[in-house]
Formats: structure tokens, C-alpha cells, sequence
């Protein structure tokens, strides 16, 4: 996706079992940060008013 | 290349006469020049409306999904790479088909060539390199090499990858040529960079999905562009629509294309589709040294774990 145009740390991966509660809140906090950081995305908005 | 044609024909008749098979898949001459078109033979009577020439560029393994009969293929190289992963993702059995095998020399780019002869175009043939094209009556001499499909130029698997017959003695593949110098020109922009260009290289899709169509990756009952409950693609031609759509029909060729060509020759507006489906070609290619379909007995990277597959990208 990166090479297509989305902004790195727009898009993230995570593999977390259900038993890794800390691990979730974890990623949750960075990734939130990190699109924070980016602000909205302005690319990837559609103009057209119907699909 | 053209003196092919004799062997596919001999070859044919003697699947249909013995019947190994109940029809052939081949080319046959299309209406107008450079657009040589799919043909179904069923009878060795007809074996004269196929023609092997450089305007093959058609991936014919699109036309064997799920069928049941007995089926004899002729196949470059590249087709016989979809075949394999046809065979792979259980879209025909191997036990069906009868592969004609064609060394192939690469296709012409129908495209360039048009746009070198505004007066039209009313004959194209060829002999060994040189290609001649006769334009209001005046005849033209082209060398082919200047002439290849983009992907063809990049070719390393001109012979087949499986084949029960072959049509001549299989050739040198090409070495040291340098498969993805757009993917990396692309990989050192910025990302708004990255962003313009894909936006610039789709702005005139007009959503036709010809691409789609002539790819024989793209056998989905319903695609998820023709769904409209629940609905994951706008149908208009909003950029973004348009951007979602290529962006999906890249990853589901993911780990999968060959490389053919066939979606950029069918696109009738001219987009090089292929830079979208060249970075995940490159990607496999690094991360799990993977090239699709070289061997029906390999699993594809995307359905196998190996606990050396690369995931740095996932925290
Ligand atoms: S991609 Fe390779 S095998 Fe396929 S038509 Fe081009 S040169 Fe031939
Ligand atoms: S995506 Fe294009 S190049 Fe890749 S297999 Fe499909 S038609 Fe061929
Ligand atoms: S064939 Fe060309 S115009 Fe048609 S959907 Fe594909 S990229 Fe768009």
C-alpha cells in the first residue's frame, strides 16, 4: 500500500492473541499516535456525493 | 516464430484425430491487424484457422477455468505459468489438458505500433526480427526487438514451465535484464509523490475492467466490484473508486501473476497496469523467492507458513 501512495504508519498489522491484553493496548496507543501524528487523511477522500 | 505454426498444426491434428482431446485452444487471425484473437477448434478440418504469429499476446489460460472437456493448449510461456497456478487453485486438472508448449520470442506491443502509423494500419506480417507494416499501400520495416510488450522485453520465462508436446526446441532465456528498474524508480519517491503518480496513471480509467477480464487470475463467480451487497467499491468514476478498484485487483494477483501482460494489452485506454501488480511480483520475489507458477508441486507463499517468512511488519 506504501508504494502505492498510503502514507508509512497509515496502515498497521498486528497479531495479537486474546490472552495479551497489555500487548492490544499497547499497539492500540501507538497506532492511534502515529495517525494522530499524520493528521487526517486527505488523500483518500471521496469527492463524489453517490457511489 | 512463424514457422511454429506448421508443428501446432501437425501437433493439433494429431490430438484430434487420436482423440486425446476434444478441441484445441489456439489464435486465430483476428478482423483487424495485431489483435489475433482466441480460437476454438474442435474439428482437425479447421485446423487452418490457427495462426502463431507475434500478436499472440492473449493469455490463454484464461479460457481453461473450470471447463470439463479434454483440452489441447497451446501455451508461451507465460501461459503455462497460469496454467500451473490454475492447476494449483484447482481450476482444471492437469489430467484434462494436453500442453502445446511454444518457446516463445515475445510479443509486440500492438499499442506502440499503432501509434507509429497514424494513416492506419492494413497488414502486419513478419519474418524471424523484422517486422513489416504496410500503411496506405507503403510498406514499413521494423526490427522486433524494438518492438516487445513492455513485460516481454522484461521476459525470463519464455519457455514453458510444463508441456506434454512442443512446438520447436526450447530457446535461451533471457539473462541480465533488469525486471524492475519502475518499481524501484517508483519506490524512491515520496509518498506524496507515490500518491500523484498512481493518481496520474489511472485518471483516464474509464472502469470498463477489461483488465480484469483478460486476466486468467480473475475468476471470481462475482467480482467484488460487480457486488453490490454488501458494496466494497463505489461504482463511480471518483478517483478514489477507481483507486480502490486497481489497488484490490492488485493484491488479489498477489503471489499469483505472471506477468503476462494480458491486462495491459486488453486496457483500452492505454494504462500500464502492470506497475501495480510489479511491486508485489518484486515483493515475492525478495521476501519469499517466489515466482508464480513455475512448479505445480510448489505451494504458493501466501497459503504456506515458513518460520523464516519475514514479519517485521507486523508489531
Ligand atoms: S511474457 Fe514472456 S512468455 Fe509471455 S508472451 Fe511475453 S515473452 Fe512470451
Ligand atoms: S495481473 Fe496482468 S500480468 Fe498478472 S497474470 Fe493477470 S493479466 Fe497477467
Ligand atoms: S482495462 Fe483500463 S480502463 Fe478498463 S478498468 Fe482496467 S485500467 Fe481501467
Amino acid at each position: 500500500m506504501e508504494h502505492m501512495g498510503v502514507e508509512p504508519g497509515r496502515l498497521s498489522f498486528s497479531w495479537i492473541s486474546s490472552a495479551e491484553s497489555t500487548k492490544f493496548v499497547d499497539v492500540v496507543k501507538e497506532v492511534t499516535a502515529t495517525v494522530k501524528a499524520l493528521g487526517p487523511n486527505i488523500n483518500f477522500k471521496k469527492t463524489a456525493k453517490v457511489a | 516464430m512463424l514457422g511454429y505454426i506448421d508443428n501446432i498444426r501437425e501437433i493439433s491434428k494429431r490430438l484430434l484425430d487420436e482423440g486425446r482431446v476434444d478441441m484445441i485452444i489456439g489464435f486465430r487471425k483476428g478482423t483487424i491487424p495485431l489483435m489475433n484473437e482466441p480460437c476454438f477448434v474442435k474439428n482437425s478440418g479447421e485446423l487452418s484457422t490457427l495462426v502463431w504469429d507475434s500478436n499472440c499476446g492473449i493469455n490463454l489460460a484464461n479460457y481453461l477455468t473450470d471447463r470439463k472437456e479434454k483440452i489441447g493448449i497451446v501455451a508461451k510461456g507465460c501461459d503455462s505459468r497460469n496454467i500451473v497456478t490454475h492447476i494449483i487453485e484447482n481450476k482444471i486438472k492437469r489430467e484434462k489438458l494436453v500442453i502445446i508448449g511454444i518457446p516463445c520470442k515475445g510479443m509486440v506491443d500492438k499499442r506502440k505500433i499503432a501509434g507509429m502509423f497514424e494513416n492506419g494500419i492494413e497488414d502486419i506480417t513478419e519474418e524471424d526480427n523484422i517486422i513489416r507494416v504496410k500503411s496506405r499501400g507503403v510498406e514499413t520495416s521494423l526490427n522486433k526487438s524494438d518492438l516487445l510488450q513492455e513485460n516481454c522485453a522484461l521476459c525470463v520465462h519464455r519457455n514453458p514451465v510444463i508441456y506434454d508436446e512442443l512446438a520447436a526446441p526450447l530457446i535461451e532465456e533471457q539473462k541480465s535484464v533488469d525486471r524492475y528498474a519502475d518499481v524501484l524508480r517508483i519506490e524512491a519517491m515520496t509518498a506524496q509523490e507515490k500518491w500523484e503518480y498512481f493518481k496520474d496513471l489511472i485518471s483516464p480509467c474509464i472502469r470498463c475492467y477489461a483488465c480484469r477480464n483478460a486476466c486468467p487470475l480473475c475468476y471470481c463467480p462475482t467480482c467484488f466490484v460487480d457486488e453490490s451487497r454488501p458494496q466494497w467499491c463505489g461504482k463511480s468514476q471518483d478517483e478514489i473508486d477507481t483507486r480502490t478498484f486497481h489497488f484490490l485487483r492488485a493484491y488479489h494477483c498477489a503471489g499469483r501473476c505472471t506477468d503476462c501482460g494480458a491486462c495491459e494489452r486488453a486496457c483500452p485506454v492505454g494504462i500500464k497496469v502492470r506497475q501495480f501488480t510489479s511491486k508485489l511480483n518484486k515483493d515475492c520475489l525478495d521476501m519469499f523467492g517466489w515466482e508464480a507458477g513455475l512448479s505445480p508441486d510448489q505451494r504458493p507463499p501466501l497459503d504456506t507458513y515458513k518460520p523464516a517468512d519475514p514479519g517485521d511488519f507486523i508489531k
